[in-house]
């Protein structure tokens, strides 16, 4: 199936002469909830906005369902909503009506139905007839989705929807995101928060310095460069590994009382069983084990690092 | 077109005056009536007539187009300024609006509040001095295309300010004496020889002196003189609209 989305050798420079984005290509499914992940200043928000006709590009293609972002960019805006990073709202003007404004703006006929229901799914419709400035930030952000919902997009962009809000209000998110992936909108989120990617995406790109270094099934991501630890409870601390066990990836941790086994999940043996025989042969005895899967933090900060 | 688009921004620029309906409507009124206090009667027992017409019903059409100019070009700098400041505009330039849209929906909001309170001020005027209007078609094509070209103007100078104090320049410094200088208060030919000419490169003169004929058939300088040098301002002022957004210029990165 062609791509929902398809940006081509898209580059930025923007007018200081700083290059934000190098040469990206990247597809995006209908459907699906794709996140981009990446540091503080890697371009993330200079993508989307290029994208959503904010930024203009330096150079490269954008196609929305087929239609050049630039040329034909009436047809490419009516399928795309954006959440921005920064809540820029207007303070006195009322919800009910900011809302309806958005989907105007779009050359969408009023639908008050509509819009209800949209407040209604964002439990704003109590707030209609309040002031912008009356809203928490929750709530503003809340709006935000409401209002990029207005004009029934295809495709949502949230930059950053959870910045800085609270556990309740982060899992009100991901519950707003799962809704909408039900309903068939293609979803494009960036973020800091590995956990969210973990917990939304299916797939996840990774941006630093302007380029896309990786982009990956999340599963897929988890398998191939996720590693398992092996830890191992020693009944005796030890002050060095015997060297009769040199050739395993094996670290002291706790003062010499816990011994660490880094191993790779894709590899055909991980070892483990050779592992354990030598160490009973070279006298180490423990009492407890226990294993860990590296998060997609840890694959994160391992690619950007190299970077 | 978008018509749709056009007539939310319109609308939620109108309601915003709504809103604020002491500083876009009562106060222009009530400034515009202490100068008719002040010129019209301390200045105007003194001064009888200009041109055969009593001063203080002279001072009329000056006393609009001033206004109109000064409130066309505040609401229309102002209703852009304050999106971009705010942030708000994303929402405009990411939808699908092409820029004549955009300029008609802010431009004609600001006009059609600068013409509102320029009818205003005529119907308060009317009832200090005799009016009268010999030409009322004219008299509305100059109203109208002041109207707009300042409230283009104004679009321009809000795209072009990045803080307040800019905002404010250039209606404060440029715009507000060339009214004053361009006859609203006077029949250039009082001035001497050589201010006569000077006072030529002033465009606010042809707009005043086109406004005023169209009530008494008195004017400083041709007719078709004033309505050339009004299109020219109004043409340029679109060129340079069209120019900003074909550029991005302070709006897009
Ligand atoms: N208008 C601009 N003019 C010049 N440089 C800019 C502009 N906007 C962003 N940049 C630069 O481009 C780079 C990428 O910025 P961008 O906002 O896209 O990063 P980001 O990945 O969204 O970061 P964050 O996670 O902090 O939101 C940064 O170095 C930033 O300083
Ligand atoms: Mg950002």
């Amino acid at each position: 199936m062609a791509p929902i989305l398809s940006v081509r050798d898209l580059e930025k420079t923007y007018d200081g002469g700083f290059q934000a984005l190098k040469s990206v290509s990247l597809d995006i499914q209908q459907g699906e909830v794709f996140a981009l992940l990446g540091p503080n200043g890697a371009g993330k928000t200079t993508l989307i906005s290029t994208i959503c006709g904010l930024v203009r590009p330096t150079s490269g293609s954008i196609h929305v369902c087929g239609h050049d972002a630039l040329s034909e960019y009436r047809a490419a805006r009516q399928m795309i909503g954006l959440v921005p990073q920064e809540m820029p709202t207007a303070p006195f003007e009322m919800v009910g009506d900011t809302v309806a404004f958005s989907r105007g703006l779009f050359g969408m006929k009023p639908d008050p139905a509509r819009i209800e229901s949209i407040l209604k799914d964002l439990t704003l419709w109590d707030k209609r007839n309040n002031p912008i400035m009356a809203l928490s930030g929750g709530m503003k952000r809340r709006l935000l989705v409401a209002k990029a919902l207005a004009h029934e997009p295809k495709i949502l962009f949230l930059d950053e929807p959870t910045a800085g809000v609270d556990v309740e209000l982060r899992h009100d998110m991901w519950r707003i995101v799962g809704e909408l992936k039900n309903k068939g909108v293609t979803i494009i989120l960036t973020t800091h928060y590995i956990e969210e990617a973990e917990e939304m995406a299916d797939r996840v790109g990774v941006i630093n310095k302007g380029e896309i270094i990786l982009v990956e099934e999340k599963a897929e991501l988890m398998r191939k460069l996720g590693r398992k630890l092996l830890s191992l409870s020693l009944t005796e601390p030890l002050s060095d590994i015997p060297g009769s066990l040199a050739h395993y990836d094996l670290k002291l941790e706790d003062e010499g009382r816990s011994l660490v086994y880094t191993y790779d999940t894709q590899a055909d043996r991980t070892g483990i069983t050779s592992l354990l025989t030598d160490l009973s042969q070279a006298g180490v005895r423990f009492h407890d084990l226990q294993t860990d899967q590296s998060s997609l933090e840890d694959i994160f900060v391992g690619l950007v690092s190299q970077g | 077109m978008n018509f749709e688009a056009i007539k939310v921004i319109y609308l939620t620029e109108m309601a915003r005056t709504r809103r604020t309906i002491m500083q876009s409507i009562i106060s222009p009124v009530i400034s515009t009536v202490l100068y008719f206090v002040v010129f019209g009667a301390a200045i105007g027992s003194r001064i009888s007539e200009v041109d055969g017409v009593s001063y203080g019903a002279f001072i009329v059409p000056g006393l609009i187009m001033l206004s109109l100019m000064t409130q066309s070009l505040s609401n229309a700098s102002f209703g852009i300024y304050f999106p971009r400041f705010t942030g708000t505009i994303f929402e405009v330039l990411s939808a699908p609006v092409s820029f004549l849209e955009i300029t008609v929906a802010y431009v004609g909001a600001a006009a059609t509040k600068s013409i509102l309170v320029g009818l205003i001020i005529l119907i308060t005027a009317s009832f200090f001095v005799p009016l009268e209007i010999q030409h009322p078609v004219w008299m509305a094509a100059f109203f109208l295309l002041t109207a707009i070209t300042f409230a283009l103007l104004g679009f321009i100078i809000g795209i072009w300010a990045d803080n307040f104090e800019k905002l404010q320049f250039v209606p404060l410094l440029i715009v507000t004496p060339l009214a004053f200088l361009g006859g609203s208060f006077y029949s250039i030919n009082m001035l001497p020889e050589i201010w006569q000419k000077i006072t030529l490169i002033n465009p606010v003169v042809y707009l005043i002196s086109g406004f005023r004929w169209s009530f008494y058939g008195q004017a400083d300088v041709s007719l078709w003189l004033s309505l050339l040098a009004t299109t020219i301002f109004l043409g340029g002022s679109l060129a340079v609209v069209h120019w900003i957004f074909k550029t991005g210029y302070r709006l897009k990165a």
